[in-house]
Formats: structure tokens, sequence, C-alpha cells
């Protein structure tokens, strides 16, 4: 169909064949609303001010990536990987331990540049070696034995002083400071988030349709299969899983910015949960279901407080309310919000079209 | 025995010189150098009983938690919850009525009844899907940790030791000899021999059921191939009730144990729940004997790990596992 109408409009063949390439490799810019909610994230610093912007929509991508990586093992690769909270929280404490901070006994004191691809190295290599302890099992083990390297790493920080400095963590991380602009400013912090967000989101739309992408998603259908048709399903997983290490990776760098310190508390196993709990309840089927996740999480954490004291409840419930929020998810839908929102369009769609059948008949 | 040797002769050796050493370290009076080397014989052997009875509590937990799974293939990551309530239920029983032995019965039937409401209210409608029923169980962790916190706070519990169990025991085991040749032996409190000894007999009490009657015949076949069994005409839903509620009764028990020789508050249920994960990991999914091996390992790794490679002990615990599923993937114990 696309091809008719472009043949009519544009006479020019190799324009068209261009155009029609990178809409089959893109079909989201076929689409308003996708170009719409750009617009907005785009101009968000005009209407939100620093509290929203940071605490909110900063916040909202920075686990969005995080829960995107999560996203990309499950949904692509089959397999649920509780750890990349961890490997987040890796790339963090390297930042701190490699840039300045003010525990200047631990940290290295090197410049940003630096110590930034040195954190997502190490983190790359971090995940990459979990996922290959990882995909010796398979399934529902594969949830206990990254959630026990999770916990393992979780407790490790609390005993080791060394380098992560104990359970008091590592604190005022620095910041970069570059071309004359500070970019843990508000409005610079944000665009630097959804640059980075905006990247990994096309990042893993892309992988998913490249080949590496088609063959995780057959060894994730049928590994077997795959085997004997000459892929190496184990490569495959693990290059997978160091994929989604670096998009984490990506995401603790940002978020030790972000908070501009880092301690046990951020990789605690309820916080690799709530990773989990993010990408399930915003949809594990598609890129934007972490973000939408996401969102849902930083607004609920944010607002629960006052919205549960004004209907007279106790506000500290809040993670009462997540977590029955997250049963009902898992209850009724298989696919998140995204899964609802489907079923509602499709139910909608369904009827309007009987209506109209009606009609004509 | 004798099978394992002629397959593996080189592990076989290895074993047999591992125990041999051990036995000489807990018979024998240390040399002089040995002790300059790595410290006094009383803390290795405190140590190492330690290891052995914390040992006993991860048997506890574990236990419930691989036949849970072994029968239903339900990992099920609301068992440090069911762990947690067990030891507060206990608290609050022994503290009422300053029964100790009460407060295990209690908290055995009162966390089995939970584990039926979840059995029948939550796993039965979705069986046969393991990933859904883990997802659900973690957001039934979530929900449990807050409930719990609303009831009982951030504050530390500890369950009374009853008078009788309180103070030492002389174990007869040498850790060194004074310079006017008196024997000096070893002071262990009594609490913690009982508790283990408990275990092991729960221990013991689970493989007889297991592997003498006709309901534990059902649970063995049911976890080679449920449903075969069920085509039999077993009614193996009743069968998945009452392993559910036997194996939640035992986390619950569990938690009593730990709070009466640990402490009880928040976060302990991650923590147990980790500690049976890596049990159950290292011993081989769904196998009792797996999950008594795995937590006598994991109970030694942990406290000879604290006292003589303090920052590194749970490094130790994770190594294990790591070298556990590098050369034996499903556990060491595990059939398959």
């Amino acid at each position: 169909m696309s091809l008719l109408q472009s043949t009519q409009f544009r006479p020019d063949p190799s324009a068209s064949t261009t155009r029609r390439a990178l809409l089959r490799a893109w079909p989201e810019f076929q689409n308003p609303a996708a170009w719409l909610v750009a617009l907005i994230l785009v101009i968000m610093p005009l209407i939100a001010n620093g509290f929203f912007l940071i605490e909110i929509f900063a916040t909202t991508l920075i686990l969005g990536v995080i829960a995107l990586s999560l996203m990309f093992l499950a949904g692509y690769g089959g397999m649920v990987s509780l750890m990349q909270l961890t490997i987040a929280g890796f790339a963090g404490y390297m930042v701190a331990v490699f840039g300045m901070s003010g525990n200047a006994n631990i940290s290295l004191g090197w410049p940003w540049w630096l110590a930034t691809p040195m954190a997502l190295a190490l983190a790359t290599l971090f995940g990459t070696l979990g996922g290959a302890l990882a995909v010796r099992t398979e399934g529902i083990y594969t949830i206990m034995i990254t959630l026990a390297i999770g916990a393992a790493f979780y407790y490790f920080t609390n005993q080791n002083w060394a380098i992560f400095n104990g359970h008091t963590g590592i604190n005022t991380v620095a910041t970069p400071h570059f071309w004359g602009v500070d970019w843990r400013a508000d409005i610079a912090f944000y665009y630097v988030t959804l640059g980075v967000a905006a990247i990994c989101y096309f990042a893993v739309q892309y992988v998913s349709r490249a080949p590496f992408g088609l063959a995780l998603q057959g060894v994730r259908d049928n590994s077997r299969r795959m085997a004997a048709l000459g892929f190496n399903p184990n490569a495959h997983r693990i290059a997978a899983y160091a994929f989604a290490a670096f998009i984490a990776a990506l995401g603790g760098v940002l978020q030790v910015w972000n908070y501009r310190q880092i301690s046990p508390g951020s990789v605690s196993v309820g916080a690799c949960i709530d990773v989990l709990i993010i990408a399930v309840v915003g949809g594990i089927t598609r890129p934007i279901g972490p973000f939408i996740g996401a969102l849902i999480f930083v607004l609920l954490r944010t607002f629960a407080l006052d919205v549960l004291i004004k209907f007279g409840l106790d506000g500290n419930r809040f993670r009462l309310l997540i977590g029955l929020g997250f049963l009902a998810i898992v209850f009724w839908s298989s696919d998140g919000v995204i899964g609802l929102w489907e079923r509602w369009r499709r139910r909608n769609s369904s009827s309007t079209r009987r209506a109209g059948g009606g009609r004509h008949g | 025995m004798a099978r394992f040797i002629e397959r593996h002769p080189a592990w076989a050796l290895i074993v047999i010189i591992a125990v041999a050493v051990l036995a000489w370290l807990v018979f024998a009076i240390w040399p002089p150098g040995l002790e300059a080397a790595i410290g006094r014989k009383r803390v290795f052997l405190n140590a190492a009983l330690n290891g052995i009875t914390l040992g006993g509590l991860y048997f506890l937990v574990a236990s419930g938690f691989t036949l849970i799974f072994g029968l239903m293939r339900n990992v099920n990551l609301a068992h440090g919850s069911l762990y947690l309530f067990g030891g507060y239920i206990g608290y609050a029983v022994s503290t009422w009525t300053g029964s100790w032995i009460l407060s295990f019965i209690v908290a055995f039937i009162v966390v089995a009844l939970v584990g039926v409401i979840l059995q029948l209210a939550v796993f039965r409608r979705m069986e046969g899907q393991d990933l859904r029923q883990t997802m659900v169980t973690i957001g039934l962790s979530i929900v449990f940790a807050d409930l719990m916190l609303w009831a009982f706070g951030g504050d530390f519990y500890q369950v009374q030791t009853p008078s009788w169990l309180i103070g030492p025991v002389q174990l007869p085991l040498l850790t060194a000899i004074k310079s006017s040749g008196e024997p000096v032996y070893l002071q262990y409190p009594l609490v913690r021999l009982v508790i283990f000894a408990a275990s092991v007999v729960i221990g013991i009490a689970m493989w007889l059921a297991l592997n003498r009657t006709r309901i534990g015949m059902i649970v063995r076949a049911g976890v080679d191939d449920r449903d075969i069994l069920a085509a039999t005409g077993v009614r193996i839903q009743l069968v998945f009730v009452l392993v559910f509620a036997l194996g939640a009764g035992l986390a619950g028990i569990a938690g009593v144990v730990g709070g009466t020789f640990q402490s009880l508050s928040p976060g302990e249920d991650t923590r147990f729940l980790l500690a049976s994960l890596v049990v159950v990991i290292v011993g081989g999914m769904g196998s009792i004997p797996g999950a008594a091996l795995g937590a006598v390992i994991i109970g030694l790794a942990e406290q000879l790990g604290s006292v003589y490679i303090p920052t590194y002990a749970i490094v130790v615990t994770f190594l294990i596992m790591v070298l556990v599923l590098a050369l034996r993937p499903q556990g060491l114990l595990a059939r398959r």
C-alpha cells in the first residue's frame, strides 16, 4: 500500500526506495502520536519547572533506561534478569571510584571523560560475566541466579570498605563540567538524559529488527531449532546480556550523576525488584513499555504519600500500593499497561466495525 | 558410594582428603605453628559449629522451598516472607503464653494455613505458567513485607530462649591443653545444639516420609511427572495443597528458630530468601538431601568466611555458587 502511494506522489524512484526502506526500519516515524510525544519531551523545560523536570521526568527516563535493558533481555531473549539494576549500580560505583567524589581516600580522581568510559566498560564486562553464568540455566532458574548475583553484590557493597565504602557509600560524586556548561544543572541534565534515553530506545528498536535481534528472538522461541540451523544460542544470549549490560550501565552513570551519591541502598534487592516491576507493569514486548512503567512508578512514588494522606490513610503504605498494583497487572494482563491499552483499543475498534457493518447490512 | 569412587576417582580422593583434614583440625590439638598462622583452635571450632548450626536453620528454610519447587515448579520468592511471618507469630505467641514449644506449633499451623490459602487462591489459577507464578510471588513478597512492617514496625525482635536451654554446655572436643597438663574443653551454647538436632530430626523425618510412606511415594512420583500422576487418578490438587502447607509451615518453624538464635527485623525475609536460593542452587533444585548438603556448605562458608576473611565472606558464598554452576549446573545432588 505504501508502495502504491509513494510511486504516485514521488516519481523519483531512488528517493522513494530510500524513504520506504527508512519507513520499514522505523515504523514509528509514521505515527503522529510518537511525533507528538517527542515534541512534548523536547520542549518539556518550557512546561515543567526544576522539580518536575528532574524528580519526575529525568528520573523516569533514567529508570526507564535501566528497565529497558531488562525489557530487551526478557522481551526479545526470554531471559528475566533481576541483576540489571546491579549492573547499573556497579557502573555508578565505578564512576564514583574512578572519578572525583567527597571520599578522597577511595576515589582516584580521574576526569569524567576517562572515568565514565571506564565505568561503562567495566559494568558491561560485569554484566557479560553474570550473563555467561546465568545462561547455563534456563527459564525461572535465570531469575533465581540473577537475583542471587544482585543480592550478593548488595551484601558485598555493605561489607566492603576498601572500594565501596561500606554502608555509607560514596557521597558528593563530581558531575561533568565542560564547554562552560554545568551538565548537572536542571535543564542541561534533562537533555542529557533525554538524549541517552532516545539513543537507547532507538538502539533497542534497531537491534530488535537487525539480524542479531531476529536470531535472538528465534533463540527465545526455539533454541534447539536455532542450534540446528547453525546458530549458537548461548553466544547469542551472552551477546544480548552484554548489550543490555551496556544500556543498564548508561542508566547507572546517569543515576549517579542525578543523585550525586551512591550507597548499598541504591543496589538493594528491593530496588532490583522495582526494575522488574517497572518493566512488567509497562509491558515487556515493546521498548516503550519500560518508560511508561517508569513514569507510573515515579508518579506513584512521588505522589502516593500525599494522595494516601488526603484519603485519610497512612502515607507510608506506598510499597503496599505498588505491590498490589503489580499483582493486579500480573493477574489480569500478561503484557502490562501496553497490553491493557491494546486490548481496549481492539475491543473498541471491533465494536465500531461491528456497528458499521450493521449499518451497511 | 562405591560406585561414586569408581566413577570419579579424582573427586573421591579430594573429598576423602578434605574430610581427613577436617577431622584432624577438629580432633587434634593444634601445633603452635598452626595456631600462629590461623589463630586459636577455639575460634575455628566455634566458627565451624556456628556454621553447621546455621546450616541447620538454612536447611529448614530451604527444604520447604525446594519441596515446593520440585513438585509444583513454583519458585516461591515469597518464601522469605513466610519465614519472617513465622518468626513474628512465634514471637507473639511466646511473649503472650511464655511457652517456647507452643510458639513452634502455632507458627507452623498459621504459616501452613497461609500457604494453603496461597495455593488455593493464587497458584492454582495459574498452573503451568512458571514465570507468571514467580512474578506473583514477587508481588506477594512486597505486599507481605509492607504489611509486616506496618504491623510490627522496624524494630528488632528476639524470641525468648526458655530457661532450660540457656547457657553453655561442655563438648568433648579439646581446644587446648594448659601448661599444667589440664585439658580445656569447648563450651558451646546448648540452644544452638538442640535446634540443630531438631533440624536433623526434621530432615530425617522428611526423608522417611518421602521414601517410606504412600504420600511420599505420590510426592516423589509428582516430582518426576505430575501429568502422568494426575492421569493415574491421584487427587493431585490435594497433594499440591499438602506439600505447599508443609513447605510453608517449615518456613514458619524456621522463622521461630531464626528469631531465637538471631533476631527478627524487616530485611531478614530477603536475607533468608537469598540463603535458600543459594542453598538450593548449590544442592540441586527439588532435592531434599541436596538442600541439606547445600545448607551445611553455605552455613560453613558463611561462618568460616566471616571469621577468617571478614570483608569478603559473602564472596566466598557466591564463589561456591559460581563453581557449582560452572561444573554442575543442575546442582550437586540433583538427578538431572
